[in-house]
């Protein structure tokens, strides 16, 4: 047909287009970042950095404690992570397919707390850490996540609901398998590629988040990344030493952009078991 | 069989009490807790050096005269404005993405690339483009139409389109997988049954897809508002102590500066409560108008 190939050159023509739009920020982040401190203000604007070098990088690097900021990020996403999706994934197991009593009030009651703002909880929330001396260590954006997540909850409970089919419990429990080993040995395997899928978005908002560890961390050495990065801001921007900050903020995407690439599919898969499709 | 054995369902429940036991603890003390210590702090004057003092409703009654708060709360509802423009966008976006062409996972990934990126990141990233003589986007408009561009994010009447204008190029690539996912879903059926009918495209968008899309709609508009009523990182960082005149600062920032820069506790929890009130409400008026127009199967 022909009317249906130029529409599709049309459509092509018009995602090109646009795609110049969304992807030559991140160009031109990589390319000054690049580019000697005395060449960024080169009219008209070059793309490509002659003479190229790695020194901002080098220099973002020693200047900043950008590995500690790492490692710290890096804590926080593996702990929370790792024990907070486990939890999440008892409870998903235990609403999902078992009757008890106040079963009802107890899962909405928690779905209620995703009504709650942040900024309503973050005041008695850094009061009640810094109460504890917390304030300065990581522990009041760790501890919070170790206790599971409503909407992971919801998301895996909605999973199993599909995935695990009740009878399949219920010949476990005539052979005489325990609950917790029911839990481990079926339930926990099957919720596999769901549990994969919330981890790589958790692993994109912890790493992404900004206000909790904004208000908490305050020594450099202590702070995560993004707030590193943020904190260049005004070292560097008074004397318009662009080539640095946009140094330091491809080391910030860097990770992120990674595992996105390595674990699109899972983006993907949580779209489509979480049902959004109208 | 399982239930006739008391042993065993006592056992169950055992269990099954302590996998529900972590989030509601959780819940008791990182959300229960914290909202009734809230509600207290409102009513006094706390710097956190002094004891807390009683001062019943004045903070509430400060705000009420607080114009900064006022412009905070004015900016940020500005900025809902990207809400229906991104929709618009990210809509037809998804419309020609839903076509069968070669390289369109790449052409996905590349929109879902800023979604992905660190709000900070790409916020400073933003900083240098809009630069007044430096950047990229001026010079682009310079060269191409020959107009001279504003000072982006240094006049205030510049700032919230700015805003607006990167929060477009972020958040355009996570809607449009969403409206994707529900074109999708619509049956083809109804559109040859369109065509028989011999309706054109654009009847076929008005009559078919916006409507069966309704509840895609709704869930972006509900988030979308929940969003930008808190947002806080880039404003953080591209409008440095509130831009000019205040004029980017929203509620979450307003909020931000009275508890963690001055140290006004008391103050900036009564804000925190208008803030939580303004999207219970605006949430529950949305609920509310969807019957009449989201389309339910």
């Amino acid at each position: 047909m022909q009317y249906k190939k130029t529409a599709d050159a049309w459509a092509m023509f018009l995602l090109l287009l646009g795609s110049v739009f969304m992807i030559a920020p991140f160009i031109w982040t990589l390319s000054t970042s690049l580019k000697h401190q005395q060449h960024i203000f080169d009219l008209p604007p070059k793309w490509i950095p002659s003479p190229a070098t790695f020194g901002n990088f080098q220099a973002v690097w020693e200047e900043s404690p950008l590995l500690f900021g790492f490692l710290n990020s890096m804590t926080i996403v593996v702990v929370v992570l790792t024990v907070g999706l486990f939890v999440s994934a008892m409870s998903s197991y235990a609403f999902g397919k078992f009757e008890f009593p106040y079963k009802g009030v107890l899962f909405m009651g928690l779905l209620g707390t995703m009504m709650i703002p942040y900024s309503v909880v973050m005041i008695p929330q850094y009061i009640g850490f810094s109460a504890l001396q917390w304030v300065d260590t990581l522990l009041p954006l760790i501890v919070p996540g170790l206790f599971g997540n409503i909407v992971v909850i919801f998301f895996l409970k909605q999973y199993l609901a599909g995935a695990l089919p009740n009878d399949l419990i219920e010949a476990a429990k005539i052979d005489g398998s325990g609950f917790f080993r029911i839990f481990w040995t079926i339930a926990l395997p099957i919720m596999k590629p769901a549990l994969a899928a919330q981890a790589a978005l958790g692993f994109m908002g912890i790493w992404n988040d900004f206000l909790g560890p904004l208000i908490y961390l305050h020594t450099p050495e202590k702070q995560t990344i993004q707030v590193l990065i943020a904190s260049m801001q005004s070292m560097y921007i008074s004397g318009s030493n662009y080539p640095m900050i946009m140094a330091a903020a491809v080391i910030a995407m860097l990770p992120v952009i990674l595992v996105f690439f390595f674990c699109q599919r899972y983006f993907v898969e949580s779209l489509a078991i979480s049902g959004i499709k109208g | 069989m399982k239930n006739k054995l008391p042993g065993y369902r006592k056992k169950e429940l055992w269990w099954i009490y302590s996998f529900v036991l972590p989030p509601v603890l959780g819940f008791l003390i990182f959300g229960l807790a914290p909202i009734l210590y809230s509600i207290y702090m409102s009513f006094h004057h706390w710097d956190m050096l002094s004891p807390p003092e009683w001062i019943g409703l004045a903070n509430y009654v400060d705000l009420l005269k607080d114009e900064k708060f006022y412009k905070s709360i004015f900016n940020t509802f500005y900025l809902l404005l990207g809400i229906p423009i991104g929709m618009v966008v990210s809509l037809l976006l998804a419309i020609l993405m839903n076509r069968k062409l070669k390289g369109i996972s790449v052409m996905r990934t590349i929109y879902y690339l800023p979604v992905i990126s660190p709000i900070i990141a790409v916020s400073l990233l933003w900083q240098w483009i809009l630069n007044k003589d430096y950047g990229l986007l001026n010079n682009f408009l310079w060269q191409l139409f020959g107009i001279e561009g504003p000072n982006w994010l240094g006049e205030a009447d510049w700032v919230k389109p700015s805003l607006i204008l990167i929060g477009l190029w972020g958040g355009v690539g996570g809607t449009m997988v969403l409206y994707l996912a529900g074109l999708q879903s619509i049956s083809s059926t109804y559109y040859e049954a369109a065509e028989i009918d011999g309706a054109g495209g654009w009847q076929k968008l008005k009559t078919i897809t916006i409507p069966l899309l309704t509840p895609i709609h709704f869930f972006v508009v509900v988030m979308g508002v929940i969003g930008t009523f808190q947002s806080f990182s880039q404003i953080y960082v591209l409008a440095v102590d509130g831009g000019p005149e205040y004029s980017g600062a929203t509620i979450v920032y307003y909020i931000f500066q009275n508890a963690f820069a001055y140290f006004n506790m008391g103050y900036a929890s009564a804000g925190a409560w208008v803030l939580g009130l303004i999207i219970f409400l605006i949430t529950l008026v949305q609920f509310k108008l969807s019957d009449r127009w989201v389309y339910q199967e």
